[in-house]
């Protein structure tokens, strides 16, 4: 084979015509492995334009903040100081598949690049469950526009600060503004431009039916039939009695968003335009180690058969290998270099484990994994990168082979206790409990602070109550003040947070910390 | 389906907004570590950015997170020599061995305390001369032999051929060629109308005169709009430029210096580095500014950059020497009917006794009211002597434009520049 070896191109440097040719390869490769994706979209751009796009977490059209720009100028700082490579991984989940290549990176860089981001995160986009429910990537860089121009049109009327302020508040509450359940309707620009104005007087008219004096509706009422009556002035069933919301909600930006009593109606669409966007990243979250490991999985794969075809040379393969070895290190917890588990590393060896245990299983993987040993790689893998997100990956794939290869091992940290304890290590008795452990650590549920409100006091002094449900005495970190400060602001009215442990209250927090009645100006 | 699109062309700092806005944000932080950094610094090198650190948790965007406490399950990797079973003593320092599960979601920094970046050059004089304001700038008259800007002045008829506007031409050959054949297209249309008229009558009732008469009219018409020009020396129009006198303001800034045997080279690094700041200072807000450097023992010389700084002499010190030379300097280069005139003088407050009243009257008399602004600082950390008691009767009768302070050590600079040069509020009734 190698005698016939025909490269496509030697040597690092690189052109358009040549990027092509890989480029169609690699379509022919991903065709035969039956890799669904979308149309690719790939831009080469320069350094700086990387690190705008780094610095806007990846967002093609950005809105103005100064949160990018200190993204943008910790990555500057970065890079100059050489501490950070900008190649991989700059890959948008839109329909076509936006994809960076920088434009001074090597021959063997742009075709990792392209086999990594084009062929592996693009399937994954396609293919993966979180990603076909909860986003839309036909419509996102359309939003991305409308928001853009949406919050510029507010910093012209209402001042940059104004915007700022919000944002910041919005900001902080980001990671509880997704629905974990509900699929989202689709948003798109257009549609969402021309809505945009019916759904200012709308949501306004509903928000002052929420809060309106009490003392109007029994008067109403009390001519019609009850249930009538009801129906007309309170269709919402606010001032039936009980408390609101009914049902505790979880997703705070959109309860903010609907009920704040003193939110002006473009504040409520910028608002709602930091929770739209959060729920598009809430999948790219929840499946890191699946999406990293699918990608390199991928690469991997690709890369080794353009050069078993004979379109790549040694050379350009010693690079490459070179650099996926350092892509997919996993330092182990006492090096100086460990900072947490690596999702490439731990993502690439549970697909590369699927793939063995279908191929070639062990005594063991058949114990193990019944279902899957010896059953066809490439569908088995399919599955398992549809339907899954990383806590469940993990909790269904994670074989005691790479539990050993990576030494894996389970410690306790009991703040009662004095010292840490070891609770299971990569043996017969500790793999279930090993991968228990660390698939919850994947659960965001289990990651962020299960935070939700309870009550707002619509008949008393119009304060919000959330309840922090806690969780094996974890306490909420000291940013907790801030936090519900900006929930203030959005509110308009205190704010109080409670954390209760099993049915117990183990500790209260509010803002503003003065009662109000002392001195509130 | 692959589409590849070659981006490097388009619009450069995309993040310059939101860079901007985390300056603004961030201005106190930001303005402190230049104020160290100008202390800390040598003078020679301020032009160029600066490295500055803000602590991490003053600009951290709050989100809910766990906090340390309670139980936690911590899987890590790379296994030695642990047993299931096995106690470990806590690792110093809160969350220990692994935070691998924790705050992936907001922690984005290399695990430092400090936030730190590079300001470029710009944005570092930006900040060091924020909120200063030099004193008494005033727009003084220009120069007979004025600088001119030529500046576009809207469009002419005449001008030479390598300025024709294309597009204002044509639109007037447009024009003119639309109301050139309009009337002779109406006359046109009626002939042929008249002629249409003429044929569609019963032949017995045709004029075959008025018909062969029409037809030359038409055809005489059609020759006529043939030959009005597609274009004409009417409509050529040319960009115009017209010669602006630029109001832009000049400034001489004199050094003076004490070079007597009690000033040390430290002393003069010193006082370097405070005309240095002056001379960057001025140099914002004039579009031209000249320097003179005049040094003095008991006789003053003016001499280059270079000399004023690095030569040493010895002897007794007459400051007024140098006041004389300044004046006389002014008269013979700098009517300060032109110039913008600032006098720095550093000097470790020697004088020889009968000279210091010397000075306060020339100041008083002759230089004074000519100037915008006299700083004077005095770099030593002893008493006063007659000199600073004389300028203090001099600062009391000009006390906007005069301005002395007492320097210690190098750190002083920074704050004593700071001080005499802080934007008045007062000044703007």
């Amino acid at each position: 084979m190698t005698a016939t070896r025909q490269p496509i191109a030697t040597g690092s440097d690189w052109n358009f015509r040549v990027l092509e040719q890989f480029d169609a390869e690699l379509a022919r490769l991903a065709d035969e492995y039956r890799l669904d994706t979308y149309p690719n979209q790939i831009e080469v751009i320069t350094t700086e334009q990387m690190m705008d796009a780094y610095a806007s977490v990846g967002m093609p059209v950005g809105y103005h903040h100064w949160s990018f720009g200190k993204q943008f100028l910790a990555v500057e700082q970065a890079y100059k100081r050489g501490q950070m490579g900008l190649a991989y991984e700059l890959v948008i989940n839109s329909n076509p598949c936006i994809a960076y290549l920088m434009e001074e990176n090597t021959l063997m860089m742009q075709v990792l690049v392209m086999a990594h981001a084009c062929y592996g995160h693009n399937s994954f986009f396609k293919g993966n469950y979180l990603f076909r429910t909860w986003t839309d990537a036909e419509s996102i860089v359309d939003y991305l526009v409308f928001a853009r121009q949406y919050i510029a049109r507010c910093e012209e009327r209402h001042g940059v600060q104004a915007v700022e302020q919000l944002l910041d508040a919005c900001h902080a509450l980001q990671n509880y503004g997704v629905d974990r359940y509900k699929r989202p309707s689709p948003i798109s620009a257009e549609e969402e431009a021309k809505r945009q104005e019916e759904r200012e007087a709308y949501l306004q008219t509903q928000v002052n039916l929420l809060w309106r004096t009490i003392p109007d509706a029994p008067e109403g009422g009390e001519q019609l039939p009850g249930n009538l009556a009801s129906q007309l002035d309170d269709p919402l069933g606010l001032h039936s009695g009980g408390r609101y919301p009914p049902e505790p909600q979880e997703n705070l930006l959109y309860f903010i968003e609907k009920n704040a009593p003193l939110l002006a109606p473009w504040q409520r669409e910028i608002v709602r335009i930091v929770r739209k966007l959060a729920q598009y990243f809430y999948p790219q979250r929840q499946t890191q180690v699946m999406n990293e490991g699918w990608a390199c999985f991928w690469h991997y794969t690709l890369m080794n058969r353009l050069y078993d075809d004979g379109h790549v040379d040694e050379g350009l393969m010693l690079e490459f290998l070179q650099s996926h070895a350092a892509v997919i290190n996993q330092p182990a917890f006492d090096s100086p270099y460990y900072s947490g588990i690596n999702p490439y590393a731990l993502g690439f060896a549970i697909f590369m484990d699927i793939k063995r245990i279908c191929e070639a299983p062990t005594e063991e993987d058949r114990q193990w994994f019944p279902d899957i040993a010896g059953t066809p790689w490439r569908e088995t893998l399919e599955f398992a990168m549809r339907n899954f997100k990383d806590e469940s990956f993990i909790q269904q794939f994670l074989s005691p082979k790479v539990m050993r290869d990576h030494k894996l091992f389970l410690v306790v940290d009991d703040d009662q206790e004095e010292m840490l304890e070891v609770a299971a290590i990569h043996n017969e008795q500790g793999y279930r409990q090993v991968r228990e452990a660390l698939a919850t650590q994947y659960a965001l549920s289990v990651r962020e602070p299960n935070i939700q409100v309870v009550e707002a006091a619509i008949r008393g002094d119009r304060s919000l109550t959330l309840h922090h449900v806690q969780d094996s005495r974890r306490p909420l970190a000291r940013s907790v003040y801030p936090v519900i400060r900006h929930l203030q602001k959005l509110w308009g009215f205190p704010v109080h947070l409670v954390s209760m442990e099993e049915g117990r209250v183990t500790r209260r927090y509010r803002w503003p910390v003065e009662e109000p009645s002392q001195d509130d100006s | 389906m692959t589409y590849f699109i070659d981006r490097r062309p388009n619009a450069k700092h995309k993040s310059a907004v939101n860079r901007q806005r985390f300056l603004e944000r961030y201005r106190q932080h930001i303005k402190r570590s230049v104020e160290e950094a100008v202390n800390r610094r040598s003078i020679t090198d301020m032009e160029r950015g600066e490295k500055i650190s803000i602590p991490t948790k003053d600009i951290s965007e709050p989100v809910f997170q766990h906090g340390p406490g309670g139980a936690r399950d911590i899987v890590s990797p790379g296994n030695k020599e642990f047993l299931a079973g096995d106690k470990i003593r806590r690792p110093p320092g809160q969350g220990g061995a692994g935070g691998a599960g924790e705050g992936g979601a907001s922690d984005q920094g290399e695990g430092t305390d400090e936030f730190a970046f590079t300001l470029s050059r710009e944005e570092f004089l930006e900040f060091v001369f924020d909120g200063l304001e030099l004193p008494h700038l005033q727009r003084k008259p220009l120069k007979s032999l004025q600088e001119v800007k030529m500046v576009r002045a809207g469009l002419a008829r005449d001008g030479v051929p390598s300025r024709i506007s294309i597009t204002r031409s044509m639109r007037e050959a447009y024009a003119r060629r639309i109301a050139m054949r309009a009337p002779i297209r109406r006359a046109l249309k009626e002939a042929q109308q008249a002629l249409e008229a003429e044929e569609r009558k019963d032949s017995v009732l045709r004029n075959p005169a008025r018909i062969a008469e029409l037809k030359a009219e038409i055809e005489r018409l059609e020759k006529r709009i043939e030959a009005v020009p597609f274009i004409d020396t009417y409509d050529l129009r040319y960009h115009q430029l017209s010669a602006q006198p630029q109001p832009s303001s000049q400034a001489v800034m004199f050094c003076v210096m004490d070079v007597s045997g009690s000033m040390t080279q430290n002393h003069k690094d010193i006082a370097k580095r405070f005309f240095l700041l002056l001379y960057l200072f001025l140099e914002k807000h004039y579009e031209k500014v000249e320097l003179v450097f005049v040094r003095h023992h008991t006789a003053a010389r003016e001499v280059s950059e270079e000399e004023f700084f690095y030569s040493r002499e010895t002897g007794g010190t007459i400051v007024s020497s140098a006041l004389t030379l300044v004046n006389g300097i002014i008269e013979k280069r700098y009517p300060p009917g032109q110039w913008n005139l600032y006098v720095a003088q550093a000097s470790d407050g020697d004088n020889w006794d009968d000279d210091s009243n010397v000075c306060r009257d020339l100041l008083i008399k002759q230089l004074m009211p000519q100037l915008q602004y006299y700083a004077y600082v005095e770099i030593t950390p002893h008493d006063h002597q007659s000199l600073w008691q004389e300028y203090e009767t001099v600062a009391a009768r000009f006390p906007e434009q005069f301005a002395m302070r007492q320097i210690v050590e190098a750190g002083d600079i920074y704050p004593v520049f700071r001080e005499l040069f802080k934007r008045r509020l007062s000044q703007q009734r």
